[in-house]
């Protein structure tokens, strides 16, 4: 195991959840699940996230957000769609302004479904997104550069 | 001067701040009834940040966070070399003052509250800092940290009042709640993580690297005030980091507003007349 599976931060945005999956996600947090256990830390800032958990479905006002949210995360970075409607749209899927999926904006990594999301599976859900994680950072060694080395991404413009 | 012990500070600090800030945490989480991350967790974080992708929102954000380092690791040095406490002084504040800049170097308004907040803490926690050095000068008569440390009484008897200041600045400078405004350590956000905000990867990696060696020298500093008697020195440090758990883990974050009048407060009455009685005595009886 490299660094990167040992310490995980994420990052937690409700894109048009009802909340539900939100309040699960919480939990994990608790005293009770405690995932820092694993060196999970809840950030609040994609600069410093590698693990982007999104709870409820895409709609047209988020779209761009969830977009940016993902762009501005240094890789290697993975998403987890937490709950039924992240994965899919769920029960929301026909609405006029419900995209779907988050996986309709970015590349989703791990699907977590349940209505809500129960905490053992979404913890789960985010230690399989681990390994991949492991492979997406091996992948990256390989091509032997830290990917968009320089650029400015999002923030400053 | 004592450069080997200069030397020590620069190999040995991120070991213990590391370790110190992975000990924090899990008294920190046993306090809230977890079970918390392994005693290393520090520095799988740090080693983490070091492999992720630099992303740099100006260049310049570059070479004000290795100033940072660099001048965090001066002023360390310096005062384990035995050096002017002045001086140290200055290097430790001109490398926050490069922290601060390095903050508004990028056009984020959660980098420019940080960066602000961070300087309001400077400007709280700077008159106690150079008061130390003050209160330990009327004592020892001398400004050098090699002369502080060989004397032969404990200082804590001279300047009981300028400690407890010192310890009130010490919550601001090791970050922690009620004092942490600038940047916080917990998963609850100061404002998405203020003065860091636009740090990523490595860079990130580089201030918590300082902020190691941060810790170090402020333990260091502690330790004068029992430099006579080393291992009631070593104790006092463990009480006083202790101490600091509890407060941050009880303790809900306050304004910036009675952040700067409670520690100038603090400095003005236990500081000054701590400053004054010494004044007064040593005009009576002569150290």
């Amino acid at each position: 195991m490299s660094y990167i599976s040992r310490s995980p931060w994420l990052i937690h945005y409700d894109a048009s959840s009802c909340n539900g999956c939100d309040i699960e996600v919480l939990a994990c947090l608790s005293p009770l699940y405690d995932v820092e256990r694993f060196g999970i830390i809840n950030t609040g800032n994609p600069k410093h996230a590698d693990v982007l958990v999104i709870t409820g479905g895409i709609n047209e006002q988020n779209r761009e957000v969830v977009r940016n949210i993902y762009d501005q995360m240094p890789s290697p970075k993975v998403v987890v769609a937490v709950g039924i409607c992240a994965c899919t749209g769920g029960v929301f899927r026909e609405c006029y302004n419900v995209v779907g999926g988050i996986d309709r904006v970015i590349p989703v990594d791990v699907y977590v479904p349940g209505c809500a999301a129960r905490p053992e599976s979404i913890i789960d859900g985010i230690v399989r997104a681990l390994s991949i994680l492991e492979e997406k950072k091996a992948e990256m060694e390989k091509q032997g550069g830290k990917g968009r080395a320089g650029s400015p991404v999002g923030g400053g413009q | 001067m004592h450069m080997g012990n200069a030397l020590l500070f620069i190999l040995l600090a991120p070991i213990v701040g590391g370790l110190v800030a992975g000990i924090d945490r899990k008294i920190t989480a046993r306090m809230q009834g977890r079970v918390g991350p392994p005693l290393l967790q520090p520095f799988y974080d740090v080693g983490k940040l070091f492999q992720k992708e630099q992303i740099l929102v100006t260049p310049s954000q570059n070479f004000y966070i290795t100033s940072y380092l660099v001048f965090i690791v001066v002023s360390g040095g310096l005062f384990f070399a035995g050096g002017d406490l002045l001086l140290v002084i200055f290097a430790f504040t001109l490398a926050h003052i490069f922290l601060v800049l390095g903050a508004y170097s990028s056009y984020s308004p959660y980098s420019f509250i940080g960066a602000e907040r961070e300087l309001i803490q400077i400007i709280a926690y700077e008159p106690m800092i150079i008061l130390s050095a003050v209160g330990m000068y009327m004592v020892t008569r001398s400004f050098y940290v090699a002369d502080i440390m060989a004397a032969e009484f404990p200082l804590i008897y001279y300047l009981p009042g300028i400690f407890i200041g010192f310890l009130m600045v010490l919550t601001i400078k090791l970050r922690k709640s009620p004092f942490d405004l600038s940047t916080s350590h917990h998963a609850h956000q100061e404002i998405v993580k203020g003065v860091t905000t636009e740090f990523s990867g490595p860079m990130f990696g580089l201030v918590e690297l300082a902020h190691w060696y941060e810790n170090v020298f402020l333990l260091g500093f502690i330790y004068l005030f029992f430099a006579w008697n080393p291992l009631i020195a070593i104790g006092a440090l463990a009480i006083v980091y202790f101490a600091e758990i509890v407060i941050d883990n009880t303790f809900s974050r306050v304004t910036w507003q009675l952040t700067l009048k409670s520690s100038w407060i603090i400095a003005g009455f236990m500081g000054l007349a701590n400053l004054g009685i010494l004044y007064y005595l040593s005009a009576v009886v002569p150290l």
